[in-house]
């Protein structure tokens, strides 16, 4: 019997597990029939999520930790049973900054070095004060920039391009396609792609009010694996023309899309004069056990959340860790061919190519995972 | 006894503007100000330093407002909290119909309840308008495409305007379709013949 399902998800690139699961019939596959609602900002799809007019929605992988800690709005505890997108964050500068910064497209270290000869404080632009660009921006800025004042401010994503062009922000760090966009529209220059400063930063999780997976497992298996179906479809490059077509339809996206291939295929328009640059792992959705949620991730946010709200960070990591459920995970996509790591957290940063590890059924293969100074955070796994 | 209560409406559009503060000076006896460009949204309010800012839940502005949760320095006091903190019912109801309150910090319940109560009083107005206009909207286009298939029928058969749509009618019932369905049909295929 099929049974439906309202999920919410804002008009990103990376809510295409969503949206290509309904379209493509992964959904049909297993039974279901998914209501996508689109809303217009974070805190309206947050507020559809506590107040149960969705299910289960795409989010930002930060706000459930930061609400495991308190900080912010919502009512509810939220978690994460999977990851939807690693990075796809684009990092710009308004046009007449990038004009005074000599510095290659993806190079992290020399951007960082142009920016504190600027001798000028900036101004960024992310879509949210909980999100995997504001963690980005910030974890980049203190350690590349020689401490040039950067002041970071919320901007609506679609307003991007509009701030830049009235002198509001110097630069910004935004899910796609709204780095192309303000490119295209208000002479953006591309300085970094996401992954040039983690090159596998959980951008995007499925999220779920607690205890909603437990009361609800058929429809959460269910909608788990027809998400991973999609991810891997997703993951075919054969697949990128008719994937955005699909995402770019007015009803989800809603933009050209020629706006949509650069987050698909890796390559982009770096600025007004057509320069084009590309960016490896630029965007991941299913490949190296993407989908995924280690424990180590969110022990990272935890981390990076506590050290910037003065919380103790013991007791912020094994909060945050609590909310990505590697546990319902393995439960609801044994017996798929999604590879399960035999551990649930990871050193995150250590790996400088991919490499294989131990899976409960032979090995799988992790990809390049790497901090731009090249950090490793060394999580201990206490078990599943 | 004048209220000290500060209140600021976040909303592009005049007209739903104006009834909203309209709805909160009968409700009580407020400072209220209406901001509607969406530049700068951040620093206005931060100098403005309201009491309670009411925003409509779709507006993509709102995640501006997420960030005055957290600009408490020192100096500041906290700008804004999210409702919830004082009462989920009331929130609950708010979202329903359409609006979302920062509230800021400390206010007492009972000198919110008013504020909030009129705003969603307002904000289920506007969605009721929103349906009912949708609804005209939906019933003129079905007029149009009836008027149109129609007129075809009655070049194609050499009927007059009433026995035409009786033909249309009687199409629709013996199928089980409604008329509006069967008048499309006849459009798009007379679009096809031409």
């Amino acid at each position: 019997m099929t049974r439906t399902l309202p999920v919410g998800y804002l008009p990103l690139v990376d809510a295409a597990p969503l949206i290509i699961a309904q379209v493509f019939g992964f959904a049909e596959e297993e039974g279901l029939d998914l209501q996508l609602k689109r809303a217009a900002s974070w805190s309206m799809l947050r507020d559809m999520l506590d107040f149960a007019q969705v299910d289960a929605a795409q989010m930002l992988s930060v706000v459930p930790v930061a609400r495991a800690l308190g900080l912010g709005g919502g009512t509810v505890p939220l978690e994460a049973p999977m990851v939807m997108a690693l990075n796809g964050e684009t990092l710009g500068l308004s046009s007449r900054v990038a004009g005074l910064v000599a510095a290659p497209f993806g190079d992290a270290v020399a951007a960082g070095r142009a920016l504190a000869k600027l001798g000028q404080p900036l101004r960024m632009g992310v879509p949210f004060a909980f999100s995997m660009q504001a963690e980005l921006l910030h974890y980049w800025l203190e350690r590349a920039t020689g401490g040039v004042a950067v002041s970071i401010h919320t901007v609506p994503p679609p307003r991007m391009a509009e701030a830049l062009l009235a002198d509001e922000i110097d630069g910004f760090c935004v899910g796609e396609p709204w780095g192309s966009q303000a490119v295209a529209t208000a002479g953006a220059h591309l300085l970094l792609p996401g992954s040039a400063i983690w090159s596998q930063a959980p951008e995007k999780v499925l999220a779920t009010r607690v205890g909603w997976c437990e009361a609800e497992p058929d429809l959460a298996g269910r909608l788990m694996r027809a998400i991973w179906r999609a991810c891997r479809w997703l993951s075919d490059p054969g697949n990128r023309l008719t994937a955005s077509e699909a995402l770019a339809a007015p009803q989800h996206l809603g933009v050209s899309p020629e706006m949509i291939d650069p987050s698909l295929s890796g390559r982009f328009s770096l600025g007004p004069e057509g320069d084009e640059g590309f960016a490896a792992q630029f965007l991941t959705f299913c490949d190296g056990a993407a989908n995924f949620p280690w424990r180590s991730q969110a022990a990272w946010i935890g981390m990076r959340l506590a050290e910037r709200f003065g919380l103790d960070v013991a007791a912020a990591q094994s909060k945050a860790r609590a909310v990505f459920r590697s546990d319902l995970y393995r439960a609801h996509m044994a017996g798929t061919a999604a590879a399960l790591p035999r551990d649930s957290g990871k050193a995150e940063g250590n790996l400088p190519d991919s490499a294989p590890v131990p899976a409960t059924q032979g090995h799988l293969t992790l990809l390049r995972n790497r901090f731009f100074d090249g950090a490793v955070f060394d999580f201990a796994d206490e078990g599943r | 006894m004048p209220s000290d209560i500060s209140i600021i409406v976040v909303e592009k559009d005049q007209d739903r503007a104006s009834r909203i503060v309209e709805a909160l000076t009968a409700a009580g006896d407020y400072r209220i100000t209406v901001l509607s460009d969406e530049a700068g949204l951040a620093q206005r309010i931060a100098e403005l330093r309201p009491d309670v800012v009411l925003i409509d839940v779709a507006s993509p502005s709102r995640d501006v407002l997420e960030e005055l949760t957290l600009a408490s320095g020192a100096m500041e006091r906290t700008v804004a909290m999210f409702v919830d903190k004082s009462d989920p019912g009331i929130t609950r109801a708010a979202i329903e119909a359409g609006v979302s309150a920062y509230v800021v910090d400390g206010l007492r319940p009972d000198r919110i309840k008013p504020i909030l109560d009129a705003a969603i009083a307002r904000f289920h107005m506007f969605s009721r308008m929103r349906t009912e206009l949708a609804t005209t909207k939906a019933a003129l286009e079905e007029r149009k495409v009836i008027d149109r298939a129609k007129g075809f029928v009655m070049r194609a058969k050499g009927l007059d305007e009433v026995a035409a749509y009786q033909l249309i009618r009687k199409t629709a019932m013996d199928q089980g379709k409604r008329v509006v369905d069967v008048a499309n049909a006849l459009v798009m295929a007379a679009e096809l013949l031409k």
